[in-house]
């Protein structure tokens, strides 16, 4: 299965991440190259196999609900770019 | 063209837990901003989530109730899409195999029971609160909401019209409740209802086109705003246009849907199973041991009320609809000495007005079963008539709890002894000498006017049933 050029700005959009068009071409290669093996491996016979949702197996640890975490506000917000009355700020977003 | 309508919600019923689903901050509703949100919450690098017991069962609860399948092995995926008040760049919530599949909801759909099939309730988190109105040019983010355990209910498109949707809503409201799962606050956005809605030609049997009602946040604005959007599409296509799939919000100002200003490709997630989170595993035990702890849900209880208690089905429904009230009738029924058919009067008629008048729940009201439930017991044994009643019960209301004493204290009983009433009658008659006159010439109905004066002669004292006998008696020829 191929990866257009069209597909590689797509998901370079979607995941936010700027690429140089020059690079548009050997991007669509390798993401391809590696559809291709899936492709391979879509011809084992599966039949009867459970899909895998972790390659561990293992089970969900759980936690008892109690609110333990102290606020640590101040903390974290010496680190943000931008904060105001307790708000992060960010460029504005448009709903 | 007669068109009908093809609609399905999406409930996101906020679980009421301590903790958030994946952290261990606060989830109290109305704190400072970001001082409920830590490390995991902010997506600080290196964090992991580890999932709150409380959250699976609360979902396992639901799945019972419903009568859906329990899955006892569920995965969490992440859906990928960006938002500053979605720190990660995902939110983490079910896809492919959700907690909970199947199930049913039955309404009561103005001719008869209807069955709502729910297609899934799945777990996520939710995001975080955006404020982009006080800061020029820059939008705040609260991240205290981030992380809150979220159910979302995915119904069927089985609903046919608004007062349809808006019942379902209601059963699920009240079933969550019930379940205390949710405490349902609509207002604090505790329980938020998405609508699919679509039309097609009476009678046929593919759906049309869809759009998406966001955020509705009120049961009458989703009855309003579901209605507004049919009436859009059946103008649209008659007009020779194309109902585009889109995200609309409903402007309860104007009462008129309007899109959503363009996510670009936002509906394209790519969900995948969260690496960090391994299966969910729900043991057959663990699954009884929550069945051993459904209350008696909404269903149940009115059937139960019906035969126990002989009440009609409307007021069953009515008394039922919210277990606290279906709480305080049963006290109140059991304190009024079984008579259960006064004790849904009052509580439907007099108490839900008062209630609904001043917005208040149940629980705010200061009238104990045990005060109404000795209120019907002075009407029943006669010691009070029943005008007197409600004038003690507005006392109940201000906060007085004891009956007998307000009686006592006024000078309220009833009088009933037919010396007392004949003097009082006599002076009646005395000055009606008109209306006495008519009825002995046969208008039957002045006799309410006489046992009205005699009723305000004695300040509402006099027992009606004895003025009644005592005029007719008078007044025969």
């Amino acid at each position: 299965m191929a990866i257009s050029k069209s597909d590689v700005e797509r998901l370079a959009r979607l995941a936010h991440i700027s690429i140089d068009p020059e690079e548009v071409d050997s991007y669509s290669s390798g993401l391809s190259r590696i559809l291709d093996l899936i492709d391979e491996m879509n011809q084992t016979n599966t039949d009867g196999v459970p899909p895998m949702a972790h390659p561990q197996d293992i089970r969900l640890r759980l936690r008892e609900d109690q609110a333990t975490e102290p606020d640590l506000r101040e903390l974290f917000q010496s680190s943000a770019p931008s904060s105001d009355r307790g708000l992060y700020l960010v460029p504005k977003v448009l709903e | 063209m007669a068109w009908e309508s093809v609609i399905g919600l999406e409930v996101h019923v906020q679980l009421q837990t301590r903790s958030k689903i994946f952290s261990s901050a606060a989830t109290a509703y109305g704190a400072q901003p970001n001082t409920q949100a830590c490390a995991v919450d902010i997506a600080l690098p290196g964090v992991l989530p580890v999932m709150n017991h409380q959250v699976a069962l609360m979902a396992v609860k639901f799945g019972l109730a419903t009568g859906a399948t329990v899955n006892c092995r569920s995965i969490f995926a992440r859906k990928n899409y960006f938002y500053p008040d979605l720190p990660k760049g995902y939110q983490i919530s079910q896809y492919e195999l959700p907690i909970v599949s199947g199930g049913q909801l039955a309404i009561d759909s103005g001719n008869g029971e209807k069955i709502i099939r729910i297609t899934r309730a799945h777990l996520e988190e939710d995001a975080g609160k955006s404020l982009h109105d006080e800061f020029d040019g820059l939008s705040g983010i609260d991240l205290n909401r981030a992380g809150t355990p979220l159910l979302e209910v995915v119904s069927e498109p089985d609903l046919r019209s608004p007062l349809e949707a808006v019942t379902y809503l209601r059963k699920l409201h009240s079933l969550v409740r019930y379940l205390e799962i949710c405490d349902g606050n609509m207002q604090e956005g505790s329980f938020r209802c998405d609508a699919n809605v679509s039309i097609r030609p009476y009678g046929a049997d593919t759906l049309g086109t869809r759009t998406e009602l966001k955020n509705i946040n009120s049961f009458r604005f989703v009855e309003k705003a579901i209605q507004q959007e049919i009436q859009r599409q059946i103008e649209l296509i008659e007009d020779g246009g194309q109902v585009v799939q889109e995200t609309r919000l409903y402007d309860p100002l104007a009462d008129e849907t309007r899109p959503m200003r363009g996510k670009e490709e936002a509906h394209d997630y790519r969900y995948f199973p969260d690496p960090d989170l391994p299966p969910l595993i729900i043991e057959q035990a663990e699954l009884e041991k929550v069945r051993d702890t459904l209350p008696e849900l909404p269903d149940a209880r009115r059937e139960r009320f019906v035969h126990q208690y002989q009440l009609t089905p409307a007021d069953a429904d009515q008394l039922t609809s919210d277990r606290e009230i279906a709480d305080f009738f049963e006290t109140t029924a059991d304190a009024a000495g079984g008579d259960s058919r006064s004790a849904a009067n009052w509580i439907n008629g007099e108490l839900m007005a008062r209630l609904n008048r001043d917005n208040r729940p149940i629980g705010e009201n200061r009238i104990t079963p045990k005060a109404l439930g000795a209120l019907i017991c002075r009407i029943n044994d006669q010691t009070i008539s029943g005008k007197i009643a409600k004038d003690i019960f507005s006392a109940l209301w201000e906060g007085e709890h004891d009956v007998d004493g307000i009686i006592d204290a006024r000078g309220l009983r009833q009088i009933s002894d037919s010396d007392a009433l004949e003097q009082v009658i006599e002076e009646v008659l005395g000055r009606c000498v008109e209306q006495a006159t008519q009825f002995r010439d046969g208008q039957e109905k002045v006799l309410g006017y006489l046992v009205g004066q005699v009723m305000k002669a004695t300040k509402g004292k006099a027992n009606p049933q004895a003025v009644n006998a005592i005029l007719r008696q008078k007044l025969s020829p």
